[in-house]
């Protein structure tokens, strides 16, 4: 079985299912004995969620419209 | 013949510098909001020098459905122009060190929060998204870039390898390490901005 140190390193790899099938199955077998590296999957899953959710899209509107002013003037 | 032509011609760059708009205004608020993760103050600027840039290199865009990542990419470029000097240089990093921190652990063990059950999500609740952004700030725009894009605006590794033109597994292994330095400094600005003091309930 690969150690935690190794299925830890490549965690996030193994959510956004950018790992082999081999590496895959390696961390599926930790992660089914070692309580730790569950939780760690967790908070992975979390932070990846938390990073998806700061993700706003809200702009002034001062800058929006300097910005469409400029694509105004762009060209005839 | 000569004014036809010259009709023709201008009809053509109208419509041209218009289906540019069309384009460009739908992306300005994902444009600004990308910018302002990867150069802060300056994300104005840098979405102006972006507009400015894609409307010369517009014929290069030969499918309409590609336009998003298109003008990311240029964004790119452009916040890279006027971030350069104020990221740290990731020569600068242990990255042994980063290697091995675990903000998962971290929490646990210094335990912010003690009367909290939902330790690691308290940890999280605290941060803002002007938290988030001085966080990001505070890695080198090598690994901040893949980060942002990838985890917060939803493209795929391989796109953003597209969009910096470096094979996948260079951005595999930036995402790896910025995924890492990105757990540290939260922790870090966490205990340096006074996050971690739990109000008096």
């Amino acid at each position: 079985m690969i150690s935690c140190s190794e299925a830890m390193k490549r965690l996030w790899e193994y959510l956004d299912a950018t790992v082999d099938p081999a590496a895959r199955e390696a961390i599926e077998e930790h992660l089914a004995r070692c309580r730790r590296c569950c939780g760690e999957l967790e908070f992975a899953e979390e932070l990846r969620r938390f990073l998806a959710r700061s993700s706003h899209h809200d702009i002034p509107d001062d800058v929006l419209r300097r910005l469409n002013q400029t694509l105004e003037e762009l060209g005839p | 013949m000569g004014v036809a032509r010259e009709g023709t011609v201008d009809g053509t760059r109208a419509s041209r510098a218009e289906r540019f708009r069309q384009l460009a205004r739908a992306q300005l608020p994902r444009l600004h909001s990308i910018a302002r993760r990867l150069v802060g103050e300056d994300a104005e600027d840098a979405v102006q020098d972006c507009l400015l840039k894609a409307f010369q290199r517009f014929d290069q865009l030969h499918e309409q459905a590609a336009g998003p990542a298109w003008l990311t990419s240029i964004l790119i470029n452009c916040c890279r122009d006027r971030g350069r000097v104020k990221a740290r240089r990731p020569d600068e990093i242990d990255f042994d060190e980063v290697e091995q921190f675990s903000l998962y652990r971290k929490i646990a063990y210094e335990d912010p929060f003690p009367y909290s059950d939902s330790l690691h999500l308290d940890f999280l609740d605290e941060f803002g998204p002007e938290d988030v952004r001085a966080v990001l700030m505070r890695l080198p725009e090598l690994y901040r870039v893949p980060l942002v894009l990838v985890y917060m605006d939803g493209f795929l590794a391989r796109e953003v390898a597209d969009m910096l033109d470096v094979p996948l597994g260079t951005v595999l292994a930036r995402l790896h390490r910025g995924r890492k330095l990105f757990e540290k400094h939260m922790w870090g600005y966490a205990e340096e901005t006074g996050l971690l003091r739990e109000d008096p309930r």
